[in-house]
């Protein structure tokens, strides 16, 4: 205590910020390992709750009963329970999931393969959402009461309640069938599958890259339909959390210190209020994404949209246990990561949260 | 019935001293009701709920056909017409009969989940509250894991161990949704914990259990009601979910689910099929969001954002 109080109160202040943020960081960190062995601890529970017995199904039900015992041991099911979930953690850390029934691949290749769609998908939804929503949700909370507030409320609750799978079907009628300005439901045309290498596997970004303009437009007009259902689904989130934050700043006194001073109605709201307001949005818009990634397990299926959704949904159809929970480890990883890193920057970027 | 009557009964209702416990009771539901009514987007989502139980308990009268057995040579996959409101499916059955007992499912998947779940989450939550220490922090980790799980996947892998079934599915969704109202009925406990009246009881020598059920969980209810009419919606759109992806009730359950997706083979010729079961979905849903959204700011002025 004493050594702290005969430093000059700046240094203080800087070394409790360290601690703070230090602290921040610890926190963060036990959080992030508790929750994904309980990720794994569930993912394993449910593995072994399946009325399917696992050496049957290598064995068939005509094995001799030596050989099943045999396998049983092999496949290290004699052992006490917590000893198999420490080989399971184990093993799901170096990435093994095992080998996935249907595309006889490790499920861990299958999922990098397929993961790529899944996050452009998803980025370009939460862009969407992002550049319509966060205007969107300022304008509705400058004009409270007004017509585009109702709208943007009415807009908000339709994408609150409305099941996307049934709108992207409802989309694909009229945009695929009837007025034809947007491709049948795939990632690409048949032409372009065998012409086209992808390097990142980002398909937009691929063909720009590679300066392949016809690709880029024939990738467009494939993505166009689902990345805008899955920016409606964040664009309802965002700019009605935009609304309530920005209500918030604008009932703070410096706004009035800021009209005091003279400053323009558009320099108050979009430099100063949205400013303030960018810290709890940034872990918003992270979050949207997060949803989103669930989200698209409903919509990739709609559109044969060859991620990390349609691999769950098809394997899942299949009885393909490994890559079922497979999947769900890759999304349940990238959800909870982006769900606790934002609340990590959360702490870290506003002043005003003090660790603990 | 006077206008004279009427004057003196909401002066008894909103008197400031309450000659009885039922006059205070009555009085502060006619003031959370005056607050709710003034609200007309909370009025249509009553409407709209009022109307879903409705049309679940007289689904009999309501539908002029079978839900399960169609015409299988006459009448496959016809427009809407006088005679079928919304159309017929692939197996000739009216898909308007089949929305009007989808009712009953939807209400039966919504009520369980809360059923299952809601309890839970008050058990774990007026649980950890009181006893504090080691046991609060336990319950809140194990609480803060299932919440940072990405719910509708987690819900599809418990399916697809479980088995396909609408029992299996309210099970997920209902193991994937206590945590909220954990941390809810938490925080409710934590603001009476160390009250007055809670003394006097733990004075009187009542056990902890008791504590707990008699005096600590009959607060926390209306913060839960609101969370849990909120929560309907979502609840309603997984189930959906898993009924479109085929893991949720089963055929011929005329589940509005997996009715879109009976109807996805002929989405581009017969839209209809798919059409009516989604918009009885969004219409619902709705519904559940704008009640929720109304007792939320009638019963809680305080997160209103008026």
């Amino acid at each position: 205590m004493s050594v702290v109080d005969n430093q000059p109160a700046a240094a203080g202040r800087g070394s409790d910020r360290a601690v703070a943020i230090a602290s921040s960081i610890g926190r963060f960190l036990v959080i992030a390992v508790t929750t994904y062995i309980g990720l794994l601890a569930v993912t394993f529970f449910i593995g072994r709750v399946i009325p399917i017995d696992p050496v049957l199904a290598v064995l068939g039900d005509r094995a001799p009963t030596a050989v099943v015992e045999r396998t049983r041991r092999e496949m290290g099911l004699d052992l006490p329970w917590i000893e198999q979930f420490y080989i399971y953690v184990k093993s799901a850390l170096r990435g093994d999931f095992g080998t996935s029934v249907l595309t006889t691949n490790p499920v861990m290749s299958d999922i990098r393969r397929v993961f790529p769609a899944t996050i452009e998908l998803a980025t370009l939804g939460t862009l969407i959402g992002a550049i319509i929503g966060v205007p969107l949700g300022v304008l509705a909370a400058v004009k409270r009461g007004s017509l585009i507030d109702q709208v943007a409320r009415i807009v908000g609750l339709i994408g609150y309640s409305v099941p996307i799978f049934w709108l992207g079907l409802l989309g694909l009628v009229l945009f695929y069938a009837k007025l034809q300005w947007i491709a049948f439901p795939a990632r690409l045309d048949v032409v372009y599958e065998y012409t086209f290498t992808p390097i990142t596997g980002f398909y937009l970004l691929d063909a720009a890259i590679q300066g392949q303009w016809d690709v880029f437009y024939d990738a467009w007009r494939h993505i166009v339909l689902p990345a805008a259902l899955l920016g409606y689904l964040s664009l309802a989130y965002i700019s009605r959390m935009t609304r309530s934050f920005m209500l918030n700043e604008l009932a703070q006194e410096y706004i009035v210190a800021a009209r005091a001073k003279g400053l323009s109605e558009t320099r108050i709201i979009w430099g100063h209020a949205l400013r303030n307001a960018a810290v709890p949005m940034v872990t918003v818009i992270a979050l949207s994404y997060a949803n989103l990634l669930e989200g698209s397990v409903l919509t990739e299926t709609v559109f044969s949209w060859p991620g990390i959704g349609l691999y769950i949904t098809n394997s899942l159809q299949n009885a393909d246990m490994n890559a079922v929970l497979g999947g769900t480890i890759a999304i349940g990883s990238v959800f909870i990561a982006i769900n606790l890193l934002s609340d990590l920057l959360y702490r870290l970027l506003d002043p005003r949260t003090k660790a603990g | 019935m006077s206008a004279g009557t009427v004057q003196s009964r909401r002066e008894w209702l909103l008197s400031e001293r309450p000659a009885s416990r039922l006059q205070a009771r009555l009085g502060r539901a006619y003031v959370a009701w005056r607050r709710f009514s003034a609200n007309r987007l909370a009025l249509v989502g009553l409407i709209i709920i009022i109307a879903l139980l409705v049309v679940a308990a007289f689904a009999d009268v309501l539908a002029p056909y079978s839900p399960t057995f169609g015409d299988l040579k006459n009448s496959r996959l016809l427009a809407p017409s006088a005679a079928h409101w919304f159309g017929t499916d692939d197996l000739g059955r009216d898909i308007y009969s089949r929305i009007v007992y989808g009712a009953r499912w939807t209400l039966y998947v919504v009520i369980l989940v809360a059923v299952i779940a809601a309890p839970i989450g008050l058990l774990v939550g007026t649980i950890a509250g009181y006893a504090g220490g080691w046991t609060d922090t336990i319950l809140m980790r194990i609480t803060d894991i299932f919440l940072a799980f990405p719910k509708l996947v987690l819900a599809l892998a418990f399916v697809a161990a479980l088995g396909p079934g609408i029992e299996n599915a309210v099970l997920a969704i209902a193991i994937t949704s206590w945590p909220p109202y954990a941390r809810i009925a938490r925080a409710e406990t934590l603001t009476v914990r160390n009250s007055d009246y809670i003394k006097a009881v733990q004075l009187m020598g009542a056990s902890p259990f008791r504590i707990v059920l008699r005096h600590i969980m009959p607060l926390c209810i209306s913060s839960l009601i609101i969370r849990v009419t909120l929560d309907m919606a979502g609840i309603i759109l997984t189930a959906a979910g898993l009924g479109f992806l085929g893991l949720g009730a089963q055929p011929p359950l005329p589940e509005w689910g997996a009715m879109i997706a009976s109807g996805r083979r002929f989405i581009l010729d017969q839209w209809w099929v798919a059409a009516a079961p989604g918009a009885a979905i969004l219409i619902v849903s709705l519904g559940f969001n704008l009640l929720g959204d109304g007792l939320r700011d009638a019963l809680d002025p305080r997160s209103g954002d008026q």
